[in-house]
């Protein structure tokens, strides 16, 4: 039907590879070659030298600790998001009562309040609790702020078990109990790897709680260190660059191996 | 549904019984209510206190408030926000539709192609923000290599071009997004509709205009919203690109929040500037979805059946 080629929508995504693959390029340049080499000529211009230096400075300057602590974020958010999100989902989707749709709605206003909104009460919040400076002090925020999207993606993916399941489980006696575990979890296992992924997202991305709620080196997160690195060393780019992409190397794995949860997991709601 | 099914048997079981009670959502509640909802609270008690973070907060009256609507700085950082939103907003609105038009045709070309054009998704606003600034360092960047495109090369020197860089990292970033809302509207408009163009003897640009255009009109909100409330809340950018500067001249509020609370140990003042921002999206994100009669909930599949 639509023989012609379309100029303007090709034209616009020409340009908008130069964009996106330019800066890629100078990146990955970057990072391959010699310090020398890249203050001399220049970031465009084709490497003349090879070498994994950068790689090893950027981890040298305390990015393996960064990484591990990352992780540590990443996996208590994906756990405390697994525990309490599935039950929650559950009661949205098939709770009769008042107090579990005054809870959905608690939820839902919750989707509109962003990070930077609470972040002053936070510190006093985490400093009061003398959670101040501990990876527990950035994971327990993180993972409330991951609940409204994750709950809302998930009783999206829930809403989709055929009722009659249910009728039938119900009418063997099943108690909600044995409903959750033999039907709801089994089959809601789409939603489940997309709020995996969402707070996975949300953990290795995260920054303001790190920012303002840890200070010293045993507690920083990989971003935090990115931040750091730039203001100490800004100008050893090929190293800094190096950092940049060792932080995005774990997700560019999940990219690769689980592009369909990724890219739901990004857009949230397309989880449904 | 459930109500056919149920009625046909006595009354007893099926509503209620193997139905979970609120008890299964309680520990997320509370969970969300005491990292979320409290300290929201406690936000906008905070902007009515004075506190330095040592000693503890005392009531100040209305003064954090007074004093903002008396700071240069304070309207300057609106004035910016404001601009700033609206600049990602026309930059990126367009350049996403007709990406995700584009990138909504189903030939191999194209998903190659969009596997590249997502990576910047992929990186944290952080990494995003690092790289652009290592990438337009004025003295080891692009501009010192192309100084016929960029003067003498320091574009965080000047407010004009330092907003330009905002603005375009921003969109840099997250068209990719907005490109992924729009491919998945435009995959979802049905073929009916241009095949009847077709046979009206509409043309492509036509088509693009009279049928593509106000299909994707949900999404268009969708991701309006989502840039406007995106852009107020701005943060790392500024934080890593241009620290606010030159002077304060890129200083947008959620960014003079950060600086008034953290570094000036004002935080009674960074509550009220993060108590006006929630208010700000709040409304502006309301006025869009009313303005639009989203609310109304139009489908979008209007005129086909």
């Amino acid at each position: 039907m639509r023989r012609r080629p379309n100029y303007l929508a090709g034209a616009g995504s020409l340009l908008w590879l130069f964009l996106v693959g330019l800066p890629l390029y100078v990146m990955l340049a970057a990072t391959l070659r010699t310090r020398q080499d890249y203050a001399e000529n220049g970031p465009v211009s084709l490497p003349d030298s090879f070498t994994l230096d950068n790689y090893t400075r950027a981890f040298d300057s305390g990015f393996g600790q960064y990484f591990f602590n990352t992780l540590v974020v990443t996996a208590c958010v994906i756990g405390i998001v697994l525990l309490l999100v599935p039950p929650l989902a559950y009661a949205i989707v098939r709770s009769r009562g008042r107090t579990t749709s005054a809870i959905f709605r608690l939820f839902l206003l919750g989707l509109a309040i962003p990070a930077q909104a609470v972040i002053v009460p936070m510190f006093y919040l985490i400093s009061e609790a003398g959670l101040y400076d501990n990876l527990l002090g950035v994971i327990l925020p993180t993972a409330a702020f991951c609940l409204p999207m994750s709950a809302l993606i998930l009783s999206g993916a829930m809403r989709d078990i055929s009722p009659e399941l249910y009728e039938a489980m119900a009418m063997d006696g099943a108690t909600p109990r044995r409903m959750f575990f033999q039907l709801v979890v089994p089959l809601s296992r789409g939603g489940l790897s997309t709020i995996v992924v969402f707070s996975a997202l949300q953990a290795w991305n995260g920054f303001l709680f790190p920012l303002v709620l840890t200070q010293s080196d045993s507690t920083k997160v990989v971003t935090l260190g990115l931040y750091n690195f730039q203001t100490a060393h800004g100008i050893d780019i090929p190293g800094l660059l190096g950092a940049v992409v060792l932080s995005m190397v774990p997700i560019l794995l999940v990219y690769l191996f689980a592009r369909r949860a990724l890219v739901q997991g990004l857009m949230g709601v397309g989880g449904k | 549904m459930t109500t056919q099914i149920t009625s046909a048997r006595p009354a007893s079981s099926a509503t209620t019984v193997g139905r979970p009670g609120f008890a299964w959502a309680l520990p997320a509640a509370l969970f969300f209510a005491l990292f979320a909802i409290v300290p929201l609270i406690m936000v906008a008690v905070l902007s009515f206190m004075s506190w330095d973070g040592i000693s503890p907060p005392r009531f100040t009256g209305t003064d954090n408030w007074s004093r903002l609507l008396d700071d240069p700085v304070m309207l300057k950082s609106i004035w910016l926000t404001l601009l700033l939103t609206a600049l990602g907003v026309l930059l990126q609105t367009p350049l996403s539709i007709v990406l995700g038009v584009w990138a909504a045709g189903h030939q191999r070309n194209r998903a190659v192609l969009s596997v590249i054009y997502f990576i910047p998704l992929l990186l944290s606003a952080t990494a995003v923000s690092v790289l652009w600034r290592a990438l337009l360092d004025p003295n080891f960047g692009i501009p010192a290599d192309a100084a016929w495109l960029f003067g003498d090369g320091n574009l965080f020197g000047e407010q004009a071009t330092a907003i330009g860089v905002l603005a375009f990292v921003s969109t840099w970033q997250f068209t990719p997004f907005h490109t992924l809302i729009y491919q998945g509207a435009a995959r979802a408009i049905p073929q009916v509709l241009y095949q009847a163009a077709e046979i009206d003897g509409a043309g492509r640009y036509r088509q693009f205009f009279h049928i593509t255009l106000p299909q994707l009109r949900n999404a268009m909100i969708t991701s309006m919203i989502l840039m406007i409330v995106g852009g107020l809340t701005t943060f790392e950018t500024v934080l890593i690109l241009t620290q606010g500067g030159p002077g304060t001249d890129t200083t947008i509020s959620a960014y003079y929040m950060y600086d008034k609370a953290f570094k000036g140990f004002d935080y009674g003042t960074g509550s009220a500037i993060a108590l006006a921002l929630v208010v700000a999206s709040t409304i502006i994100s309301l006025i869009v979805v009313r303005v639009s009669g989203y609310d109304k909930m139009r489908g979008s599949a209007e005129g086909v059946s």
